[in-house]
């Protein structure tokens, strides 16, 4: 044991870490649009964007095929890691001539692509990172947020379950800037709707499996609500422990996506509230959707930062065709202009807009998580139970504060 | 109401239960992790992936075959630990004599293997599993309400220590273990086949691993990545009781399981962080470890 460091353990730990961006593509060619798509395809957010979200990606590429210009997708591992993340970004703007980074979950890494989109003026069509910063103190012109954001989740999973009678409050809270940015939000809705929030726990994120230390503080607190300001397996983790300690509160996981309720199991997850603004069975147009993608994605169907890939996607390549190729190239704000000038339709969000901060306007959806009796097939996990309509399900923008506009 | 630093006892009292079946946890584990150092001096990294294969296989031994919880528990150790014993053999085996650093980069490098591979299969959100029927409800110990099946791991966890402990230190068995590993060359002299010896003490490590993995499928998410985190808090609870002490380990994983719940009330932000200061704190006073012998 004396030969082994501490720098030597953390040397080789970080050299295992680091891997290489995916595929390397060749030299880009003029007249071509090239997507790339990063995300956390080897951590906790890979089910919920990963290599399901690149597929929708291709999808909307596949659809929109035939349409004048080339476009190609390529994707990379972010590792939830900021400072990867803006290598990536950095390393695809310059030398892989990438006009658009989409998805990109994990609002700290998020933040960090997007200062890179703006620094290069290419684009960013955000689906996957929950802060609302994106459209507000750090919004630009080269940014577009889609599928949710914190301030959403707040807002409909938070007021919807003050109204139904849960009016006092415990948080569950990531340490980091989206467990405390989604905390703070639900606490303004909790406390608008008149409910009252009792205390929170803190706990360090990633590396925390056991709540049940946590779950009895929550419990001793008399609240009567238990919000998860968590996501990914931590939720699960929180929610598999709650049942089983039988914590008598309701739980309102703040941010949860169909891959979750997967992999918990209805037996557990039937009766939670949570919020979309995507499900596979909403409608006509979404399971046409889902059904021309399932084909690449047979075991994880796509949930809300998945469709929101597929969807901006589309409206970026049509925005692209209007002003054409050249322009687009040369200039991501100006793409983004003209995605905002002209109104989006596809078959995953309906019709929609983008607003002047760069938000993607469509109405939100709370659901309730299916009885396994109620469940009639693989992946039937929801019942909506209210909606939003998008002027009503995001943040107006005058609380935003976004810069870049003059108001 | 009695208060201790801000904290009602009644609250108090339950954090100490919860540290303690935490920490029978990490007893467990380090264990494991200690036999496998103080008999192959191989510094096991694979410990956290094997440990997720244990819960995985319980998984699909109910999904694919209908083999509940308590067959897994026999089960999915001995699987598990064939496996382990492929990997001894296959690979291992070829680095006897190397430095400990070669062992490291091995199995860590496993590890990335196992759990890419699984990660590739099952996804990162992981696969549910339910807690037996016979273990569900409450027990209510008068200050708080202990799940059953809290109680059943904390008990099935310090039995299992207890085994491995008096196998090794009181039997004729553990006693050519530990021959073995002062002095392989006269051991294997005396007509012991010490490589088979070393192979299956591997083997055996590896099960523990996976009777935790068993023991955590119902309480945690059964996904690839269940065991990355742990196999760093199982490293410095090994490290803190001193490498290759087997006694030190199982002491030192149920005192920072405690501590680790105490924090969990006073400061929760720095209980991820509590363990590696009592190890830099030990490490300063008794470089070898609580229970280690200087080298």
């Amino acid at each position: 044991m004396n030969n082994i460091t501490r720098r030597l353990l953390l040397g080789s730990a970080a050299a295992a870490a680091v891997t290489l961006p995916g595929r390397r593509p060749r030299a880009q060619e003029k007249g071509k649009i090239r997507l790339g798509v990063l995300n956390d395809q080897s951590g906790p957010y890979r089910d919920t964007g990963g290599l399901t979200s690149f597929e929708c990606t291709k999808q909307a590429v596949a659809e929109f095929a035939a349409q004048g210009f080339d476009v190609d997708v390529i994707t990379a591992d972010h590792q939830n890691k900021p400072d990867i993340g803006a290598g990536i970004a950095r390393q695809w703007f310059d030398r892989e001539g990438v006009d658009a980074i989409l998805d990109v979950p994990t609002s700290s890494v998020a933040l960090a692509v997007a200062g890179v989109a703006k620094e290069k003026d290419k684009v960013l069509l955000n689906t996957g990172a929950a802060t609302a910063d994106l459209t507000g103190k750090q919004c630009g012109p080269n940014i577009v947020h889609w599928s949710y954001d914190t301030y959403m989740l707040g807002k409909s999973t938070g007021g919807a379950t003050v109204r139904s009678g849960g009016d006092s409050w415990y948080f569950l809270t990531a340490d980091y800037v989206f467990g405390h940015q989604l905390q703070e939000s639900t606490t303004r809705f909790v406390t608008d709707a008149g409910g009252k929030v009792l205390g929170a726990s803190v706990y360090p994120f990633p590396g925390t499996t056991d709540f049940s230390s946590f779950l009895l503080q929550a419990q001793a607190s008399g609240a009567k609500v238990l919000g998860l300001c968590n996501a990914g397996a931590d939720t699960v983790n929180s929610i598999k422990q709650a049942k089983e300690f039988g914590v008598p509160m309701r739980v309102a996981a703040m941010l949860m996506f169909i891959s979750d309720v997967h992999a918990l199991g209805l037996d557990i997850a039937q009766g939670l509230t949570l919020t979309e603004s995507f499900y596979w069975d909403l409608n006509d147009r979404t399971r046409a959707f889902t059904n021309r993608v399932k084909p690449r994605t047979p075991n994880n169907w796509p949930n809300m930062t998945q469709a929101g890939c597929y969807a901006a996607a589309l409206h970026y390549l049509k925005a692209v065709q209007q002003i054409g190729v050249d322009k687009a190239k040369a200039s991501g704000a100006a793409a983004v202009a003209a995605m905002k000038a002209m109104p989006t339709d596809d078959d995953a969000f309906g019709h929609g807009s983008i607003r002047e901060d760069g938000r993607g306007m469509f109405p939100s959806y709370l659901f309730q998580v299916k009885t396994p009796g109620e469940s009639k097939g693989p992946w039937d996990f929801y019942k909506q139970i209210s909606s939003f309509p998008p002027e009503q399900a995001w943040r107006p923008l005058s609380e935003g504060h976004c810069a870049f506009i003059k108001t | 109401m009695v208060m201790i630093f801000g904290k009602p006892l009644l609250l108090l009292y339950g954090q100490l239960t919860l540290g303690l079946i935490n920490g029978a946890f990490y007893a467990l584990l380090s264990l494991g992790f200690a036999v496998i150092f103080g008999l192959l001096n191989v510094i096991n990294f694979a410990h956290g992936a094997l440990f997720m294969l244990g819960a995985f296989v319980t998984w699909g031994l109910l999904t694919y075959l209908g083999i509940g919880y308590w067959a897994a528990l026999v089960i999915a150790p001995i699987v598990v630990g064939a496996l382990g014993v492929a990997l001894e053999k296959l690979l291992i085996a070829r680095l006897h004599g190397l430095d400990h650093l070669y062992g490291l980069l091995l199995t860590f490098g496993c590890a990335l293997v196992i759990e890419g591979l699984m990660r590739s299969q099952f996804g990162s959100s992981g696969v549910p599993y339910a807690i037996p029927h016979a273990l569900q409800g409450p027990l209510n110990l008068g200050f708080m309400v202990l799940p059953l099946y809290r109680a059943w791991v904390v008990i099935a966890a310090a039995a299992m220590c207890l085994v491995t402990w008096l196998l090794i230190e009181k039997t004729r068995l553990g006693a050519t273990l530990r021959a073995a590993t002062e002095n392989a060359p006269l051991v294997q002299a005396f007509g012991v086949n010490v490589p088979r010896l070393v192979t299956l003490t591997y083997g055996a490590g590896v099960g523990l691993a996976a009777f935790a993995g068993v023991l955590a499928a119902p309480m945690n998410s059964v996904n690839p990545n269940m065991g990355s985190n742990l196999i760093v808090v199982v490293f410095a609870t090994v490290v803190i009781g001193g490498l290759g002490s087997i006694l030190g380990s199982i002491i030192t994983g149920f005192s920072l399981g405690i501590i680790e719940g105490l924090t969990k009330v006073y400061y929760p932000e720095g209980s991820a962080t509590v363990v590696f200061v009592v190890m830099v704190i030990v490490l300063l006073i008794r470089p070898a470890g609580l229970f280690g012998k200087a080298a």
